[in-house]
């Protein structure tokens, strides 16, 4: 096999340490004026890419093109990707239609597109993006392949230069190791790799590497919907404990409640 | 979106493996009823017993003119507070575990004598104890989160302690012109997550926050991390409610920005550590919360480069300027061996610095930010650095400054000294100091040296470094090789012997370094109108 080449689809979404509150018309969630980075699975796929290329493994990485499908601020996410190590960055330029952006199923032939377009031979991405949560994409786009697939990955080994990759990953009550031969979907989660900081140095170089822009229609994708979202409500409030004033308060209190 | 939330559970967990943390849910975030409880259930079974200040000052003496509690106070105080849980009565009964922790430092510093502690819920309370305590000649010590750093909080006999902790109501709020009204015992923590909620910031940040009580605060007039964007407390404190040992109840709780009707008699309660009056109510001015806020953490090359940053910062970040804060080496090397986190940068520096923008224009502040960082890099006075991309990675670097005074205290005991210098010298205290120790052989890398190491951190932006030797056993030899010639070094360059963390009993005898004979003498005067019998906070530094 030649070398890879490794598309990381990223996704900009509501900074996960960041409360989301639902939107007053309970559509969707507010997202004006609030903090968004990148989504946290695809940090570890950006990460994941990355080290492969500096492990130096039996095949060289060639090229590591980040994606992102989405509004005008897309870009942001796509340099920080850079600035972590992607070579270059397409922005697939999604108007925001307040729906909750494109489903899963839309992204992954948009995803297939470009895998042949690019002629791209591994798909590292998140196992799920954190705002919406449908975790199908890489499933969806490993079909639309006829690719192996390996979900939540949090261990990946290119074994020898024929593209036989090992992937762990976790499940119930201990780990499974799997096997598959390039191309091939990876979807990575938590424990995969403790993601760098975006360094100075970094940032600048991203600045100059190549970002284009396209839309669903260059890639021969229409953004068509099967589901409608009724209605978007926030989980009922937690009811707030009593106190009490000391000791013999606890007591009497549990008593009461018939717990003593 | 419950499921996001999950996941962001889980991903906390899974991808910040911080020690440190829980670590710190001990000592700092966990409310004073919790940390009692915590703190006397470790005490037990630790070895290190705290040394009683009254042995590590040999000439500090009880003062014979104070009276002893009596079986008769302590019924009186629970007849007055009325709620068993406002009196801790070691007098009467045995309740050592119980009053152990009001009696130290978390610094394990400090150790008192006391055998009561009171609670009281409000300025009344607080006034009909003080009264009687000073018609009895009982000597009392104020007392909030009891997180400071020059025992200053805890007695050295038997004073009574009296603990803000029941005063913890939030009066009120005016999101009109940002002014909080909160009762002494608020913790700052929560006093700044409600303001959150109401689109303010508390105008004080520090590593303590989680136990802290604001009362304390502005009894020291406590600095913190961001002094150099919403400036002191005698600036942001609008009027507080205090109450002088003879039971008068000073409400002077104005919430005026501008009053100029005589003599601002609240400033004298602001950094006085409760000599003078206990303070009960706080107004206080609450700026806008930012909303975009971003931190840059940089390693650089030398001392000099570290200024060049700072002035470059304060020339093109002017206005969203709100944190510029400088790590030694040595400094980060303890978090690391402590923490066990990995250090966001690949190679090592002697200096490291932390800046934080705060503004309300997310894409204005980062198109400074960009620009600043340019031409920090370009001219090469930083040598490498990150930019956090998101909010997890904001507080993982903010970690690294403000988690040094906890890393040290689980590596061992800390000499601390909390000094202003003019910033041309600033770090040349930490070289000095590390020479002078080095010279006299105190300190090493083996168990044999007594100091593990010298090291240097603060805040830049208010030339206010944070001198720390870390010791692996307080001992009265390396104590006397760094005092007095520290103060003596910081006098001559007309510099503070304590910038932020007060005075307290660690630096009693030094205050001449700082204050001539004049102003110590008037301060004895104030003392003694507002406190004639002396009861308020004794054998501290006045």
């Amino acid at each position: 096999m030649s070398g890879l080449r490794i598309l990381v689809p990223v996704k900009r979404v509501i900074d996960y340490a960041i409360k989301p509150r639902i939107n007053k018309a309970q559509t969707g969630v507010e997202t004006a004026g609030v903090k968004h980075s990148l989504n946290p699975f695809d940090e570890l796929s950006i990460e994941e890419a990355v080290r492969l290329r500096e492990r130096k493994g039996p095949i060289k990485v060639e090229d590591i093109l980040a994606l992102s499908a989405g509004g005008p601020k897309c870009p942001d996410v796509l340099r920080t990707a850079m600035a972590m190590g992607a070579d270059r960055a397409f922005h697939i330029d999604v108007p925001d239609k307040g729906d909750g952006g494109p489903e899963p199923l839309t992204i992954a032939k948009m995803l297939q597109a470009v895998v042949k377009e690019q002629n791209v031979n591994l798909v590292l991405l998140g196992k799920q993006a954190i705002d919406g949560d449908q975790g199908q994409t890489g499933q969806m786009l490993a079909g639309l392949l006829g690719w192996p697939q390996a979900t939540q990955a949090s261990k990946v080994d290119i074994k020898d230069d024929a593209g036989t990759v090992e992937i762990t990953h976790e499940v119930d009550g201990g780990v499974e190791t799997l096997r598959a031969k390039l191309p091939m979907v990876i979807t990575t989660d938590l424990r995969l790799n403790e993601p760098r900081y975006a360094s100075l140095p970094n940032i600048m170089k991203a600045k100059k590497k190549p970002l284009e822009k396209k839309t669903l229609a260059d890639l021969g994708v229409e953004d068509t919907r099967r589901l409608k979202t009724l209605k978007v409500t926030e989980p009922p409030p937690r009811k707030g404990g009593g106190k009490v004033e000391d000791v013999d308060g606890l007591v009497s209190k549990l008593k009461e409640l018939g717990a003593l | 979106m419950s499921g996001a939330r999950n996941i962001t559970a889980a991903l906390r967990r899974a991808r910040v493996p911080r020690p440190s943390l829980a670590i710190r849910t001990v000592q700092f975030i966990t409310p004073l009823t919790a940390r009692t409880f915590s703190a006397s259930s470790t005490r037990t079974s630790d070895s290190r017993q705290i040394k009683f200040t009254s042995d590590a000052y040999p000439n500090l003496k009880r003062n014979p003119n104070f009276a002893e509690i009596s079986a008769d106070d302590v019924a009186h105080f629970k007849e007055l507070l009325g709620s068993p849980s406002a009196v801790i009565d070691g007098v009467t009964t045995d309740a050592t575990d119980d009053i152990e922790p009001f009696n130290s430092d978390w610094m394990r510093k400090y150790r008192g004598h006391t055998r009561l502690v009171l609670k009281p819920k409000d300025a009344q309370e607080v006034s009909k104890v003080l009264k009687y305590c000073n018609e009895r000649k009982l000597a009392v010590v104020p007392q909030g989160g009891n997180t400071g750093l020059v025992g200053g909080s805890v007695p050295v006999f038997d004073e009574i302690v009296i603990n803000t902790s029941r005063m913890n109501q939030i009066r009120s709020f005016d999101a009109a012109s940002g002014v909080l009204v909160a009762d002494a015992g608020v913790i700052l923590e929560t006093a700044d997550q409600y303001l959150a909620e109401r689109e303010h910031l508390f105008p004080l940040d520090l590593g303590a926050k989680g136990s802290c009580h604001i009362g304390g605060n502005v009894s020291t007039n406590a600095g913190g991390l961001r002094l150099l964007r919403y400036g002191s407390l005698h600036g942001s404190v609008l009027g507080l409610e205090a109450v002088l040992p003879d039971g008068t109840i000073v409400d002077a709780l104005s919430t005026l920005r501008k009053n100029n009707t005589g003599y601002d008699l609240k400033q004298l309660f602001i950094g006085s550590e409760g000599t003078i009056g206990l303070v009960t109510a706080v107004s206080i001015q609450c700026p806008p919360r930012p909303k975009a806020v971003n931190v840059a953490y940089f390693g650089l090359e030398s001392f000099e480069q570290v200024q060049q940053a700072y002035l470059a910062a304060k020339g093109q970040l002017s206005e969203i300027l709100s944190a510029f804060e400088l790590m030694d080496g040595r400094s980060q090397k303890l978090v690391i061996e402590s923490t066990g986190n990995k250090h966001p940068l690949e190679g090592e520096y002697p200096f490291y610095c932390l800046v934080e923008t705060s503004g309300s224009n997310a894409e204005h502040d980062m198109a400074k930010l960009e620009s600043f960082l340019e031409s920090v890099m370009g001219d090469g006075i930083v040598a490498d650095g990150v930019l956090a991309q998101d909010e997890t990675q904001f507080q993982a670097l903010w970690r690294w400054r403000e988690g040094i005074t906890e890393s040290l205290s689980h590596l061992g005991g800390t000499y601390k000294y909390d000094v202003s210098i003019p910033l041309s010298d600033l770090y040349l205290l930490v070289e000095d100091c590390k020479a002078l120790l080095t010279e006299k052989g105190l300190v090493g890398d083996d168990d044999s040296f007594p100091v593990r190491a010298v090291v240097g951190y603060g805040h830049m932006g208010d030339s206010n470094l944070h001198l720390n030797v870390a010791v692996r056993q307080y001992s009265k030899e390396v104590e006397k090789a760094i005092e007095p010639w520290v103060y003596e070094w910081i006098q001559k360059r007309q510099g503070s012997i304590s910038a932020e963390h007060g005075l307290g009993v660690a630096k009693r005898e030094f205050i001449g370094y700082s204050q001539n004979e004049t102003m110590v003498k008037l301060m004895k005067q104030l003392k003694n109108l507002y406190d004639p019998n002396g009861i308020m906070n004794p054998y501290k530094y006045i």
